[in-house]
């Protein structure tokens, strides 16, 4: 399920991309624009391109070299919540319970981390919206810093209900929705699952979220297992996801400039 | 584009256009269209707010045609006027109007008008996104991102300022006397004002939640770091007293001091001629003000400003008064003198005469009487039945 949406979204995101490379401005009321054929059928063989080469690597990004497990134990991310707020979907991810606080199995969490960001810079090579979504007070601030580096978009504020579900009316006509939202804490301030989750999906967007003891993984595309209430952890986690963006972005420039050099005939637009 | 407020006056025009012979020479159609059109009441002008709470109701493009079509009209009124269309300025268009389109409206606002869509049009947000419909604002998705983000601005500002505090600690060169922001003469922005700086609603929860985080921003030993940016959301309070317009202190061929000034109340104008040296005779219409004003109160009235000031046998005035009764004659007299005492006296005395009240003309007038009632206020006697 999680592979037909994510090929879902792939394919939607590869039509949408069609439209800056022809600069054709209009209103769209839907996610996808009608592919752009007669003129420059080169340019669509090079966006064929540049799009399927990632691809064709497990690790095309390379995500794998930003962090360690060392790390990751340095950030302390192994440390959760106590015995008794542990939520039942979470004990596949938990290592053991060392007085009465419970211990989350970091081998699990590098996996679960590596696919994450390897997702994260899979979206942002093809110019997705990413939404950083986190109702932390103590890290909000943080939060919003790192989407301002990263070019990206935060919301660490009061979740109003129908931002999602409701967004032709709240933000107007037209409007494009984030490809892919990262909870950097999947609770609320009440301590229940944030509504983003429930949105998202529903209208079928893929999420990464950092799943605390208390949490619950179900609903998160790509759940990360990982303490979320330590400055030290939320630190790590938006370094690397700042990171894995940013390279993200800078390849795409890379391969972009590329093949425009490769191919010179298909430079004038 | 319909816009359902705006009535056009186009049939108006071509009534008068139909009267002048030399107007029609000038005109032509596309230009009697044009300018009916621009020539419009609006109550968009006084529309308030701002925020896109809904679709936007004017797109950018609907405001750039309003424009040109302003600037041709504007060209046009300008040959018709037989003025240059080049140097053809706002005050110009309204004069113009105000000629072609006499109107005998009481309000103000309801008059014909022909102002550039800027102006009439309320300030709308554009749209938000770019050709790839990615979102300009990072804080686009929360919905409220002017208020977002100053509110970021100005958590950063806190933390870069407690950084800096630390840094001096570390140092050993903290000290808590420091220069301080002066606030005296400004206040925070109401709300009203902050949301049409930002272009968007905001509920009072956020607006005190601002205040909040301001004040305690202000709270910081070395907030005076970030001075221009606590600047930009207050207002100052402007100087109670506007600059007192003193008559001018003129001498005639004796040498003898005197001012002139005017005065009214209700429905009576007056003007008085002070004279200094003077006996404290008084004369009004060329009559002796004991016969003009045989009652004791008025006499009061215009004695007042002599009397508050202790210049009661030093000057002489000459009094030219008409309009109303008795007691608003008396008032508009006692305006008058203080007016012109003021070239004679120091801003001590001037200040003590301003809060006596002596220097402000009184804008009571007669309230009219309203239909289904007797008078202004009351009522017909009631019947139960």
């Amino acid at each position: 399920m999680a592979t037909r949406a994510l090929a879902k979204g792939f394919l939607g995101l590869r039509l949408s991309r069609v439209v800056p490379i022809r600069f054709f401005c209009g209103g769209h009321q839907y996610a996808t624009a009608a592919p752009v054929h007669s003129a420059q059928p080169e340019n669509d063989i090079v966006t064929e391109k540049i799009l399927n080469e990632p691809l064709e690597n497990p690790d095309f990004f390379r995500v794998s070299e930003l962090f360690s497990l060392k790390d990751l134990f340095d950030a302390r991310v192994h440390l959760g919540h106590k015995k008794g707020c542990r939520h039942r979907l979470m004990e596949p991810y938990l290592y053991g319970c060392r007085l009465d606080q419970d211990i989350i199995d970091l081998d699990q969490t590098v996996e679960h981390l590596q696919q994450a960001l390897n997702f994260t810079a899979h979206i942002a090579y093809r110019g997705g919206i990413i939404l950083f979504v986190s109702r932390r007070r103590q890290f909000s601030h943080l939060v919003e810093c790192t989407a301002k580096d990263c070019g990206e978009y935060a919301h660490a504020r009061y979740w109003q209900g129908g931002l999602l579900t409701n967004a032709p009316v709240q933000y107007g006509p037209g409007v494009r929705l984030p490809d892919l939202i990262i909870f950097l804490s999947t609770l609320n301030n009440v301590f229940q699952q944030h509504v983003g989750i429930r949105d998202a999906a529903k209208l079928n967007i893929p999420t990464v979220g950092v799943v605390d003891s208390n949490c619950n993984p179900s609903l998160v595309t790509y759940p990360v297992p990982g303490n979320d209430d330590t400055p030290a952890a939320m630190e790590l986690y938006c370094r690397l996801f700042k990171m894995t963006i940013n390279r993200a972005k800078d390849k795409r420039r890379r391969m972009e400039r590329i093949y425009s050099l490769l191919a010179p005939s298909t430079q004038s637009s | 584009m319909a816009v359902s407020c705006v009535r056009t006056m186009g049939l108006v025009l071509g009534k008068s256009v139909n009267c002048s012979s030399s107007l029609d020479a000038v005109m032509s159609q596309l230009s009697r269209q044009v300018l009916g059109r621009q020539i419009c009441v609006s109550c968009a002008l006084h529309r308030k707010n701002l925020a896109a709470a809904g679709p936007e109701k004017f797109t950018v493009e609907f405001i750039q045609k309003q424009a040109e079509e302003f600037n041709i009209g504007k060209r046009h009124l300008a040959n018709m006027m037989g003025e240059d269309p080049e140097s053809f300025t706002q005050e110009d268009i309204d004069r113009s109007i105000a000629y072609l389109f006499p109107s005998g409206l009481f309000d103000k606002k309801a008059r014909p008008l022909m102002k550039h869509p800027e102006e009439i049009f309320p300030k709308q947000r554009a749209i938000q996104w770019g050709a790839d419909r990615r979102p300009f604002h990072f804080l686009f998705y929360t919905g409220k991102q002017m208020y977002y983000s100053v509110m970021h601005e100005l958590y950063g500002k806190m933390l870069k300022i407690e950084k800096y505090q630390d840094h001096l600690r570390a140092k050993g060169l903290f000290s808590q006397d420091v220069k301080q922001i002066s606030l005296g003469t400004s206040r925070w922005f109401t709300k009203e004002e902050l949301e049409a700086l930002l272009v968007e609603t905001i509920s009072t929860h956020d607006y005190n939640h601002f205040i909040q985080l301001m004040e305690r921003l202000l709270s910081l030993p070395y907030c005076a770091t970030e001075v221009e940016f606590v600047l930009r959301y207050r207002r100052q309070l402007e100087a109670p007293s506007a600059k007192r317009i003193v008559p001018l202190l003129q001498r005639d061929e004796w040498g003898v001091a005197f001012s002139t000034s005017d005065g009214c109340r209700k429905t009576s104008n007056c003007s008085v001629v002070l004279r200094e040296c003077g006996s404290g005779c008084i004369t009004i219409n060329g009559q002796n003000y004991l016969h003009y004003f045989p009652t004791l109160q008025d006499r009061e009235q215009l004695m007042f400003p002599f009397q508050f000031t202790g210049m009661l046998g030093r000057f002489d005035l000459e009094c030219t008064v008409s309009g109303g009764g008795r007691s608003s004659q008396a008032g508009a007299l006692r305006l008058a003198t203080s007016r012109a005492l003021l070239s004679f006296l120091s801003e001590r005395e001037a200040e003590n005469m301003r809060q006596a009240g002596l220097l402000t003309p009184d804008p009571r007038v007669r309230e009219r009487k309203k239909p289904g009632q007797e008078g202004a206020r009351r009522k017909f006697t009631w019947n139960k039945r």
